[in-house]
């Protein structure tokens, strides 16, 4: 709900188009159909309007091809195409980084703030490979920066509150910018304690406080060279997760880049950029708060990823070329300590995951060729070599207990191939594609040792010895548009072979107290995926504007049996009225009853719900002072509800009231 | 035989070091990976008792010795030897299985066998060891008392199987438990009298691993033991899935395949009547 808040509050306040759009040009330049979800302002708008405070998860599930599996009030995991993050590459700046969290608290999302952002890029299927080996698409979340303008100097700060959790938001920013040197800082800090479901019914355990800092830099070397730096760091502490049996006390991201950007080396190649990162996530899992457990433990995490990406954009006659060469090496290391309720006994230790290395290195090429003045088409290609080692001798022989032929480590070849035609005629697009595309198994699926599923409630053994899980994918879109209505349909299939899921295996013991049994990694012969959407936008009257959304998906195994967290039919639909600085939306979101459900997965029916937001807002300037004043109230009637995608069924929030405000001088 | 293994033995030590005295001035020191537990002695020599951390403990004990002569201060090579523990009790007394004592191969002074002690000293109970050893023809012996405390985990258990039977069942490995695939071995030996403990031969120990303070949870893949015809003892293979508390339950199986001691575990049943223990 809070995302439909913010949501609402910057449609207000932008006067923007803020909902997932998707950008392709309609005359000569070819752009492939990527859906972009704004962040913040657009451009052409507002110059550098404040952001808004919504967290960056409830921008993420604004698009139709994306909803969030939701274990707390914080760290939402994005699904891309009905597909969690193993099937999925999630970058920052087209920089690779990996949650430490067993459990996937961790979302990469969850190491950004909405302040630091500008947009998501969202990649369907084999288009989202360039920056790795994807089978659901990729998501990039760009950064915001100034860049080389003669903006000059600007502060800005920004406070909120919200009722239902109590939710205190602080932020400030300074940035800078003349024609050969920017830069942007920016610092968010949040803190909320419980929310309350509908029927002011409190979810213990939904609290989080996290602070962000982010700075990013850039200097001109010459008119057509420049060096970027940047840097983030991102502390949560204290955070609930009422679906899980234990909270967070720590996680933590550093998260830094240096950049060199080359425009125009010569008449074709338009564009040169090569990368360098690192990042390190530690993260620690604790029960300290929960008064009743079984046994106490602790179960920290950390990965380590160091990287780059060289990328060149290149065009001739009729082409435009892309040749992405990135690498990353990759180091997930998690532990778990139980101790025992007899303090003479010796702790009990163990590898959830065994110290992995992983070692990817692919060239991804891209050509779209401007066949016609209507007609295009593109062509994407990538290969990559993935090399996984356990180099904990532990971890080894640990899993050696299931695995005695494994061996410390395994390399594998990712392929990928995909082609789209493209079609604009008058108010109408048509697109139409397909592709092949690999993925190595997780960390988890390969080597995670013991890793309970709260859902399922069962411990999750990893299998090194899986092949590489393979998809062919089909897609095709209608889109219209004219001056008052703009609609577009589209679907996605996806035939995964080889498809990796957790089946049990009722001849060994669960390690967890109460678990229900252990499940192995393995794959089935195939699995379908079908996703497809409906969006409507009508103008009604200058100052009117109604939207609307319908989301289909279905998932099966070989076996015709439902996959996990699939979305059942859902709709949205908003109606927008803006009139010069004021703006003001009402909303109505909802789901049918989700009656493909897995039992497997623990899933159980979801009921049907709908929950209504309205939020308004105003902006006033004075001089070079400007002040933006949002409200708004999520889910007005209190309905009690959760969807699909709530781990464990945990509810969401219940009414909540809230105001935003941001304060910019320039 | 004893005579004919000792005089092997004592070839090849003559003949090893022989072959040796040219090239190696500086002696081997033999001990060099053990630690002293305590030197007994008599009117002629000197008998060093070793083994790998300098304690003996109830269970399953490797012990080394060597003995010293008292004039010339030289370890004797040639001796043939046996030993006998005995339990000092109040009303009673009991000898424990032990094994022959041999020379260690490899070694010119160094003999080694293994004792099983059933059970520990206390206030008022206590074990001596008794050498009865022949060096040349000339025999001699050599009692004195030693130390054998209880383990803080179940090492050796004891019990009497459906045939009457009364057994003694010792851990041997892992004498150091990893989270891994663990190569596991017991001595199984039945009390024949009160004085000799023979090794039981063809049963099989059937093993089911549990962590007691979590859940009670066990490990996949283990492997029952079964006798090896090299060692007598009885392996197998034991799964340890992280580091703590572990209790082993046991079956002891016959030649016949019948239960004759231990229970399955189950939802019922936390665990079997003998067990061992593993804590690391």
């Amino acid at each position: 709900m809070k995302k439909i808040i913010y949501t609402a509050i910057s449609l207000l306040l932008m006067n923007s188009m803020l909902h997932a759009q998707e950008k392709y040009s309609d005359t000569t330049e070819v752009v492939s159909i990527k859906e972009i979800i704004l962040i913040g302002s657009h451009p052409q708008v507002h110059q550098k309007e404040p952001k808004p405070l919504g967290s960056i998860d409830e921008y993420l599930e604004t698009s139709a091809k994306i909803n969030m599996i939701k274990r707390g009030a914080y760290a939402w995991e994005p699904m891309l195409n009905g597909m969690t993050t193993e099937r999925t590459v999630i970058t920052i700046d087209g920089m690779r980084i990996f949650g430490a969290c067993t459990d996937k608290m961790d979302p990469i999302t969850s190491y950004v703030e909405i302040s630091n952002l500008s947009e998501a890029t969202i990649s369907s299927g084999q288009q989202g490979a360039e920056n790795g080996a994807t089978i659901g698409g990729s998501i990039d979340l760009k950064r915001r920066k100034t860049g080389f303008n003669e903006t000059g100097w600007k502060v800005g700060a920004n406070t909120g509150g919200e009722s239902n959790g109590e939710q205190k938001i602080v932020g400030a920013e300074v940035q800078y910018a003349d024609n050969s040197f920017y830069f942007n800082t920016d610092f968010m800090y949040r803190d909320a304690e419980n929310y309350k479901a509908g029927g002011n019914r409190e979810v213990l355990y939904s609290q989080f406080t996290k602070y962000n800092f982010s700075a990013i830099t850039g200097f001109k070397l010459s008119e057509t060279q420049s060096v970027e730096g940047s840097f983030i760091y991102d502390e949560a502490n204290d955070v609930g997760y009422p679906a899980l049996p234990m909270d967070v006390s720590l996680a933590r991201a550093i998260i830094g880049s240096v950049k060199y950007e080359h425009h125009q080396l010569s008449e074709t190649i338009e564009h040169w950029e090569t990368k360098l990162y690192f990042n390190t996530i530690t993260h620690q899992m604790d029960d300290s708060k929960r008064p009743v457990v079984p046994i106490r433990m602790d179960m920290p995490g950390w990965s380590d990823t160091y990287g780059f990406y060289s990328k060149v954009n290149m065009s001739l006659d009729k082409h435009k070329l892309t040749a992405n060469l990135n690498s990353f090496y990759n180091k997930s290391l998690a532990e778990m300590t139980m101790f025992p309720n007899d303090p003479n006994e010796n702790d009990m230790f163990m590898l959830t995951w065994p110290d992995v290395r992983t070692l990817y290195t692919g060239l991804y090429l891209e050509d779209v060729i401007a066949l016609t003045a209507h007609y295009s088409l593109q062509l994407t290609g990538s290969l990559g070599r993935h090399y996984n080692k356990v180099a904990s001798t532990f971890g080894l022989q640990s899993l050696q207990i299931f695995y005695p032929e494994m061996t410390e480590s395994k390399q594998r070849y990712l392929k990928s191939l995909s082609s789209q035609v493209l079609l604009n005629k008058k108010n109408m697009e048509y697109t139409l594609g397909m592709g092949y595309g690999e993925r190595a198994p997780s960390v988890s699926e390969g080597y995670g040792f013991y890793l309970f599923n709260s859902f399922d409630g069962f411990d999750y053994i990893g299998n090194p010895n899986m092949s590489n899980e393979k998809s062919v994918e089909m897609n095709a879109s209608i889109g219209f548009e004219n001056k008052k209505w703009n609609a577009k349909l589209t679907g996605s299939y996806f035939h995964i072979m080889d498809y990796i899921i957790g089946k049990p295996d009722f001849s060994l013991s669960p390690m967890t107290i109460g678990a229900n049994g252990v499940k192995v990694y393995e794959q089935l012969e195939y699995a379908s995926l079908f996703n497809s959407d409906i969006s409507i936008g009508y103008s009604l009257h200058k100052n009117w504007n109604w939207n609307g959304k319908l989301v289909f998906s279905y998932g099966r195994d070989n076996n015709n049996i439902n996959l996990p967290l699939v979305q059942p039919l859902s709709y949205q639909t908003s109606l927008q009225f803006r009139k010069a600085l004021f703006s003001i939306e009402t909303e109505l979101q909802g789901a049918t009853k989700q009656q493909d459900f897995s039992p497997e997965f623990g899933e159980n029916e979801t009921a049907a719900y709908a929950i209504v937001n309205l939020s308004a807002s105003q902006t006033l300037f004075l001089n070079r002072q400007k002040m933006t004043v949002k409200l708004g109230a999520e889910n007005i009637f209190d309905t009690y509800y959760s969807t699909f995608s709530d781990w464990n069924n945990i509810p969401r929030r219940g009414r909540n009231l809230f105001v935003n405000l941001s304060y910019v001088i320039q | 035989m004893k005579f004919i293994r000792a005089i092997t033995i004592l070839c090849l030590a003559i003949f090893t070091s022989c072959s040796t005295d040219s090239d190696e001035i500086t002696p081997v020191n033999e001990v060099a990976d053990l630690v002293k537990i305590q030197t007994m002695e008599n009117d002629t020599h000197l008998v060093e008792l070793y083994s790998i951390d300098g304690q003996l403990e109830q269970g399953y004990n490797k012990v080394s010795l060597r003995i010293k002569n008292k004039i010339g201060q030289k370890f004797v090579s040639d001796a043939t030897l046996e030993w006998k523990p005995i339990m000092h009790m109040e009303a009673t007394q009991h000898s424990c299985p032990v094994s022959e004592v041999t020379k260690k191969p490899g070694t010119e002074s160094l003999y080694e066998g293994f004792i099983v002690f059933q059970m520990a000293e206390n206030q008022t109970e206590y074990w001596t060891l008794t050498l009865n050893y022949a060096i040349n023809g000339v025999d001699y012996t050599l009692t004195e008392t030693i130390n054998v405390p209880a383990s803080t985990r179940r090492k050796v258990t004891v019990f009497t199987g459906t045939d009457d039977v009364k057994y003694i069942l010792a851990l041997i490995d892992p004498s150091e438990p990893k989270v891994a695939t663990n190569d596991m071995s017991v001595g199984v030996f039945k009390m024949e009298n009160m004085m000799t403990f023979p090794i039981v031969n063809s049963y099989k120990v059937k093993i089911d691993p549990r962590m007691p303070s979590m859940g009670n949870h066990s490990s996949p893949n283990n492997v029952d033991l079964t006798q090896s015809s090299a060692d007598k003892f009885y392996h197998g293979k034991l799964n340890l899935t992280m580091t703590g508390y572990w209790k082993i339950n046991l079956q002891l199986e016959n030649a016949l395949g019948e239960v004759i001691k231990g229970e399955p575990v189950g939802d019922t049943n936390e665990a079997s009547s003998i067990f061992l223990e593993l804590e690391f």
